[in-house]
């Protein structure tokens, strides 16, 4: 095993690589842009390919090209991006095309600056394109998981031949800290019962998302519905800190998890039972992980997310609003701060 | 049954339609596309390239193409088709890949696109369908609509003063360097077949030898939306577009262009490893030491005076001394001219946040960042200044230094270094826990492959060091 100091945007390109991802097609945006460079820098010596493409639409749809020859394919960007890619993700969903990509999100909405935030919650974890599709979701919150994330995306993406977003913000992109390298490196084989690669073997195959007939469309869609019942089933992933004794469970996702768990120990300190539950899935949202804590009788639940409780919404679906969900958000490229959230804990708690 | 003469290269009856009618086309009668789709397939089947063959049915009324052409087919967004084909042809070196597309398509949404993989050169075919109409829509106004010309968008004929003149894209992509071939044909008689007939082989030849980017404009007749007979509509062809749009070979470069070869991937651990140098750059993991103190320091400066790399240092340092570690950085713009700004975290545990607003250590390279960040150093904390910033009001309770770290630079060698001569005071005064040998790793490792460089900071590391350890007291 080898351990290595790296940028969270390197660990990125690091997963994909050992994943096994043929191509990278991206477009420069700060606070993403880091992983374009990388894939300039180390995609081509591995015999991979990088295309720096002219707009978000071309990547997305090189990305789309790529992946209906069943071989693993990628992008990156940041919310503005991932807006204008919003075609594409509902055409690769359509075509149920595994692909892969990776948001560094940034402050919105228009062009807003280039801060962190988690504002692309909805655009992201709900579809964001038309049609009725999801993606699956992985948010990491360590440079370990940028690139475990990235890695796990791919196989998942294959798996069930969706979309697989890696949902991250612009500190975690820019952040460095030890990385373990993956290791094994995956050969991926392409999958000759959809895939058109220009072979005899995928000759009769055509990857489209088009269906005239609006039955043939409504039962394509429920294949799809039924596939995603089946993604929540087997895919749902997150991890508890202090949570086994916790009357109120902070919830966070991302960097905003990081410093929610800098404020459970300060509120543990001060005698407040509190946990922090942190999704590392979006979509499927860990909601049976989070139901045990209702079960147990835990109380309250506390939001703490770098948006305007985007991820708030599907935490009340998620338990059916059978407790108090609260909010601790910050907006505009500042992050929550470890005594807005004790605050939070210390009123709350009292309430428990 | 209706009779259907026999085509190589597309299919005798079209399974993929679905449906009753397997051998009625979509397209409807007097439509050209079904002669353009018959010279694409013949040649596929002639030069036995379906086998190889992706063709990109667009959004459009060729949007079906995938029906007939027996060959492997990906149906593709609106006016993407270069952008798709690009992602094909990348990843698959020996694929033939078709874009079949319609004037909306490839000159109105999908014209970014066109142009840039025309640009690149990427290997495909484009066969643009110019029929001065929108088809599947309904009639509107394309890009290509001629001057005059009555649609449902240009309801009196287009006017140019309000929708400007015809789009000419042969002519454009032939003003590009990497297009291999580019041409314009039409149906409209039976020696421009031919000629047409001539022009698709070449492009498809080209795509076969793997050579490059082709492009060849049809110009067609549409009698549903030009709303004429297939009479009137072939004379449309002949009479007013051929005039707009000549025919013709603008561009034949194929003699003297070698097949481009795209690698294949290599999937292997060891070159993935060599590649990220984990022979030569590689740390031990961390060891969990809850008893450690977790150091948070802040470095604060003008962009340019290397606060960032100073983060770096540490942060590697305490990497290859096996302590959990994070550096997080003001990033963007700001580091542009601006002031910069970095955290770093040293610790015995996992690391919480990155960011730090409560600093053992603070170091400040400039005035404003000693003013903007002095109040968030801890009480017993290290306050580090550059000399050069002059009188300075310490805060109370903060153990408060100017370094003339510009001099121990210059002395050790590198005037460039007093980045690296803060981090050797830090060394000197305290250590974090760190042996010199972290140190050491870290200044090899942040200036590898500048042996003299390297030397330099040894140089200058080691004097302000020992500047910083007779201050200790």
């Amino acid at each position: 095993m080898a351990t290595q100091l790296v940028k969270g945007n390197t660990a990125v390109v690091v997963g994909a690589l050992y994943a096994g991802c043929d191509s990278f097609f991206g477009y420069p945006i700060t606070p993403a842009s880091e992983i374009l460079h990388e894939a300039a820098k180390l995609f081509p010596p591995a015999g991979r390919r990088m295309v720096q493409a002219e707009s978000e639409e071309a990547a997305i749809n090189m990305v789309y090209g790529a992946a209906a020859t069943g071989r693993r394919a990628m992008t990156a960007s940041s919310g503005p991006g991932i807006s204008l890619k919003q075609e594409g993700v509902s055409y690769l969903s359509g075509a149920q095309l595994p692909a892969v990509i990776v948001d560094i999100m940034r402050a919105g909405p228009g062009l807003g600056n280039i801060g962190p935030e988690q504002g692309d919650y909805n655009q992201v974890v709900k579809g964001g394109g038309h049609g009725n599709y999801r993606t699956i979701v992985l948010a990491p919150a360590s440079v370990q998981e940028m690139c475990d994330f990235t890695f796990k995306a791919f196989e998942l993406a294959s798996k069930w031949r969706m979309v697989v977003y890696v949902l991250a913000d612009g500190v975690l992109g820019q952040m460095i800290e030890p990385l373990r390298f993956p290791e094994t490196s995956v050969a991926p084989e392409t999958d000759n019962r959809w895939a058109v690669d220009g072979t005899a073997a995928t000759r009769p195959n055509v990857v489209t998302s088009i269906f005239l007939n609006f039955d043939q469309q409504e039962a394509f869609n429920h294949e799809l519905q039924a596939k995603y019942a089946a993604v929540a089933a087997a895919e749902q992933a997150s991890e508890s800190y202090r949570m086994d004794d916790a009357d109120v469970a902070l919830v966070a996702y991302g960097i905003s998890a990081r410093i929610a768990q800098g404020a459970v120990d300060a509120a543990r300190q001060e005698g407040f039972k509190v946990g922090l539950f942190r999704p590392q899935t979006l979509f499927p949202f860990p909601q049976d992980a989070l139901n045990a804590f209702v079960a147990r009788g835990g109380k309250q639940l506390i939001c703490v997310e770098m948006s305007n409780g985007q991820m708030r919404d599907d935490v009340k679906l998620a338990i059916e609003c059978r407790c108090p969900v609260h909010l601790v958000c910050r907006l505009g490229g500042n992050l929550v701060t470890r005594d807005e959230i004790l605050a939070k804990i210390r009123a709350t708690a009292r309430q428990a | 049954m209706e009779k259907v003469i026999e085509t190589r290269g597309l299919y005798k009856t079209f399974p993929r339609k679905g449906g009753s009618a397997l051998t009625a086309t979509h397209y409807c009668p007097g439509c050209e596309h079904g002669v353009l789709h018959k010279l694409i397939g013949e040649a596929l089947a002639d030069m036995e390239l379906q086998d190889r063959t992706v063709v990109i049915s667009p959004v459009g009324c060729a949007v079906f193409a995938y029906y007939y052409f027996d060959a492997g087919n990906v149906q593709v967004p609106h006016g993407r088709a270069a952008a798709v084909g690009t992602g094909i042809s990348r990843t698959k070196n020996q694929a033939v890949v078709v874009a079949y597309q319609g004037d909306g398509d490839l000159a109105s949404i999908g014209l970014n696109e066109t142009l840039q993989a025309a640009n690149r050169g990427e290997k495909i075919a484009v066969f643009f369908v110019n029929n001065t109409v929108y088809g599947m829509t309904g009639g509107q106004m394309a890009p290509t609509t001629l001057v005059g010309e009555k649609t449902e968008t240009s309801p009196d004929g287009r006017d140019p003063l309000q929708t400007g003149y015809p789009l000419h894209m042969a002519e454009l992509i032939s003003q590009l360097q990497a297009p291999v071939y580019v041409a314009r044909v039409s149906f409209s008689n039976m020696a421009k077949l031919k000629q047409a007939r001539q022009a698709i082989r070449k492009a498809l030849e080209i795509q076969r030898d793997g050579k490059g980017y082709a492009f060849v404009e049809v110009l067609m007749a549409c009698p549903t939306n030009q709303k004429m007979n297939v009479e009137a509509a072939t004379r449309f062809v002949s009479e007013q577009m051929e005039k707009e749009f000549p025919l013709g070979i603008l561009r034949d470069r194929s003699a003297d262009v070698r097949p481009l070869v795209r690698a294949e991937s290599d999937y292997r651990k060891e070159t993935l490893d060599r590649l990220l140098r984990l022979d030569v750059d590689r740390a031990p993991d961390a060891r969990l030491d809850p008893a450690a103190p977790t150091i948070q320091l802040k470095m604060a400066g003008f962009g340019g005076q290397g606060v960032l790399s100073m983060g770096v240092i540490l942060a590697r340092a305490a990497c290859a001394a096996g302590k959990f570690t994070s550096w997080y950085p003001s990033y963007g713009p700001e580091q542009r001219g601006g002031t910069a700004n970095c955290g770093v975290v040293v610790s015995g545990r996992p690391v919480g946040t990155p960011m730090v607003t409560e600093a053992d250590v603070l170091v400040a390279m400039n005035r404003p960042s000693l003013e903007k960040f002095a109040g968030e150093v801890k009480p017993g904390g290290w306050l580090l200044y550059a000399a050069e910033i002059g009188e300075f009001a310490a805060p109370a309770g903060v153990r408060t230094l100017a370094v003339p770290a510009l001099d121990l630079a210059k002395e050790g060698g590198n005037p460039r270094a007093a980045n690296v001569a803060m981090v050797g005071v830090l060394a000197g005064l305290d250590g974090f826990g760190l042996p010199d040998e972290a140190y050491r790793e870290a200044l090899a490792a942040n200036f590898a492959g500048k042996a003299k460089v390297v030397a330099q900071n040894e140089a200058v590391f080691a004097l302000a060091k020992r500047w910083g350890e007779a201050r200790r007291a």
